[in-house]
């Protein structure tokens, strides 16, 4: 059996007839049977679904019944290039990513920053921070409606209190995504800010006395020092939150439904229409793996784009 | 040296106190006022501007609410699903994590890297064919089409993997040579020590079963299974058509009820969700 002989377990071990390892030192075959119910499970649902959406993608599949999916080949992918709607939704994705991500990360940063200074009561704010995080979505999205409202929503009360004009902010189809994206960032908050947390815990404290020493300010310490040495924390949170922002789903399910006019029509959305809506599986299969492939390419040029800048050896 | 920069150090720190109070009431103000409307008398519409704090405290809207939608079975239904999905998760993530760390066998490593290479894998590809699978089982509209899929998680099992490897290995050998076997071993002294870790997997499984909504509100078809979330994103949709306005204090309640028990464990556990927050970010 070919295996990668790997230091730890296999180099005292010769090739052995396959069989006697499981009827030969007990020890090898309680490992296979320790990890054997989590193997069989995901075998089951993680493995064969995959397998299975991938040949899905190939057919033109409408309805639950299993009579009648042709083979259809690439049918599907071609259909989607032309597919002006299936585009848009992959564009609203990326607007928005491209919102909630970087301001996402930048205030929790900011927050993670104060919370670092060792204020006494901090444990009060981290339990206030992370309520929203623990918080459904769905009682979450039931609020902000109500928040949101045009007329007696709490912010737009806080508009007219600065002399601002009051917006429609679930109602206008360009403010309906930043609307979501101002939900999503209030609901991480806390969760990236432990992140944050946690890596600036690991920066040296004497780096900070040697600056101060050498005459460094505050905000010199903070750029060359806290930032520089944030960047795997930064790097991951940035990667895992693009990840996530791309497959957003429960606020545009319960609040928008994809509205208003397309504004908020995202991805998975899409996907979820055209399977259990529309009722067509192998299309929206094929939809589902160019989410993948974009997910993937994006991930691959955060990647490149870190390692270009010589962080590599931060990894 | 730190001297020199006293002067500005108590407006400093209370510029962070004002951030941090802004914050916080940003995040906490959105549940105040949920609170304050669900107290509203029953069908009352908001007033302008907007009252933060509760003036009125009429709880009828908590009576109606179990009266027009069946929330105390949905109530069950969450319960008896999280219970399972928790339990299983912990011991099918605890026997594959202890066979990944503290047993050997051949592909050992190999295995464990293709199941990390899994967690890539966003669920929305495996939503549809994991559907049609559950649909030909027969279980739509069951509680084992809710439970199963998420039985066992990889991210489980690498957590509960870095727990083990830090338990030292003499523990294994001392047990092995008074004759223990290895399910003895792993129940008896594995267990017990990373009962953190446990309680950590514990809560975050809590968490992600009691408020999913993509997958239960495809499988429960009838209004008898469906859980908690799913209830209320129903009721949501509902009351919408129902009324020219929504019913919003009755809404409210219904928000409150579904995360109240969420919000509870978390007050207590708070620990264990944030360490396990952490452990996430600090292995990158």
């Amino acid at each position: 059996m070919a295996t990668i002989p790997l230091a730890s377990n296999t180099a005292m071990i010769k090739p052995k007839n396959f069989w006697k390892r499981f009827t030969g030192r007990s020890n090898e075959r309680a490992g296979y049977l320790f990890i054997l119910p989590s193997f069989i499970h995901l075998i089951f649902f993680l493995v064969i679904p995959l397998g299975f959406s991938l040949y899905l993608s190939f057919r033109a599949w409408n309805g639950p019944s299993f009579q009648n999916a042709p083979f259809v080949g690439l049918e599907n992918y071609r259909f989607m290039l032309g597919d002006d709607r299936f585009w848009h939704a992959m564009l609203n994705s990326a607007y928005f990513t491209v919102l909630s991500v970087p301001l996402g990360l930048a205030i929790s940063l900011v927050v993670a920053l104060v919370m670092n200074q060792a204020l006494r009561g901090v444990n009060i704010f981290r339990t206030l921070f992370f309520m929203p995080v623990i918080s459904s979505w769905v009682a979450v999205s039931i609020i902000w409606i109500t928040l949101l409202d045009p007329n007696v929503g709490i912010l737009n009360y806080v508009l007219s209190l600065v002399h601002l004009p009051p917006i429609n902010w679930l109602g206008d189809p360009h403010w309906a995504m930043p609307s979501l994206v101002i939900i999503t960032i209030w609901k991480g908050l806390g969760f990236n800010m432990i992140i944050w947390l946690a890596g600036l815990k690991a920066v040296p404290r004497e780096l900070y006395e040697a600056a101060a020493i050498d005459g460094a300010n505050g905000w010199n310490s903070f750029w060359h020092i806290t930032l520089p040495l944030l960047t795997p924390t930064t790097i991951f949170l940035s990667i895992t939150g693009v990840i996530g922002s791309f497959q957003v789903f429960s606020p545009v399910y319960v609040i928008t439904k994809g509205g208003p006019l397309n504004s908020t029509d995202v991805v998975v959305y899409r996907i979820f229409q055209r399977a259990f809506s529309e009722f067509k599986m192998g299309y929206a299969s094929a939809e589902a793996w160019v989410l993948f492939l974009v997910i993937f390419i994006v991930t691959i040029i955060q990647f490149i784009y870190n390692r270009k800048r010589g962080l590599q050896e931060m990894f | 040296m730190v001297r020199k920069k006293t002067w500005y150090r108590v407006p400093l720190a209370i510029l962070g106190y004002l951030v941090l109070i802004l914050v916080a009431l940003t995040m906490v103000v959105p549940f105040i006022w949920m609170i304050t409307t669900s107290l509203r008398p029953y069908g009352s519409v908001f007033s302008y501007p907007p009252e933060l704090l509760p003036k009125v405290f009429d709880i009828s809207n908590y009576t109606r609410l179990f009266t027009l939608v069946p929330f105390g079975l949905y109530f069950v239904n969450t319960v008896f699903i999280t219970a399972t999905i928790v339990i299983g998760q912990l011991l099918l993530c605890a026997l594959a994590a202890y066979g990944f760390s503290r047993l050997k066998f051949v592909g050992r490593d190999t295995i464990f890297v293709l199941y990390l290479a899994t967690m890539m894998i966003p669920f929305q590809i495996i939503l549809i064919p994991l559907y049609l699978m559950v649909f030909k089982l027969g279980w739509v509209n069951t509680y084992q089409g809710m439970i199963v899929p998420s039985l066992s998680s990889v991210f489980g099992i690498f957590l509960l993997r870095q727990a083990f490897l830090g338990i030292p290995k003499d523990y294994q050998d001392a047990a092995r040579i008074d004759g223990a076997g290895e399910l003895r071993i792993f129940w008896q002294i594995f267990l017990p020590l990373t009962v953190p870790s446990l309680a950590t997997l514990g809560v975050l499984a809590f968490m992600g079963a009691w408020t999913d909504l993509l997958w239960p509100v495809l499988i429960a078809r009838d209004q008898a299974m469906r859980t908690m979330e799913v209830g209320l994103a129903y009721f949501n949709a509902s009351t919408a058509t129902a009324f020219l306005q929504p019913n919003w204090p009755l809404m409210m309640a219904a928000s409150v009820v579904v995360m109240l028990p969420v919000l509870i464990l978390y007050f207590f556990t708070q620990r264990f969700f944030v360490e396990g927050i952490s452990m996430t970010g600090v292995k990158g």
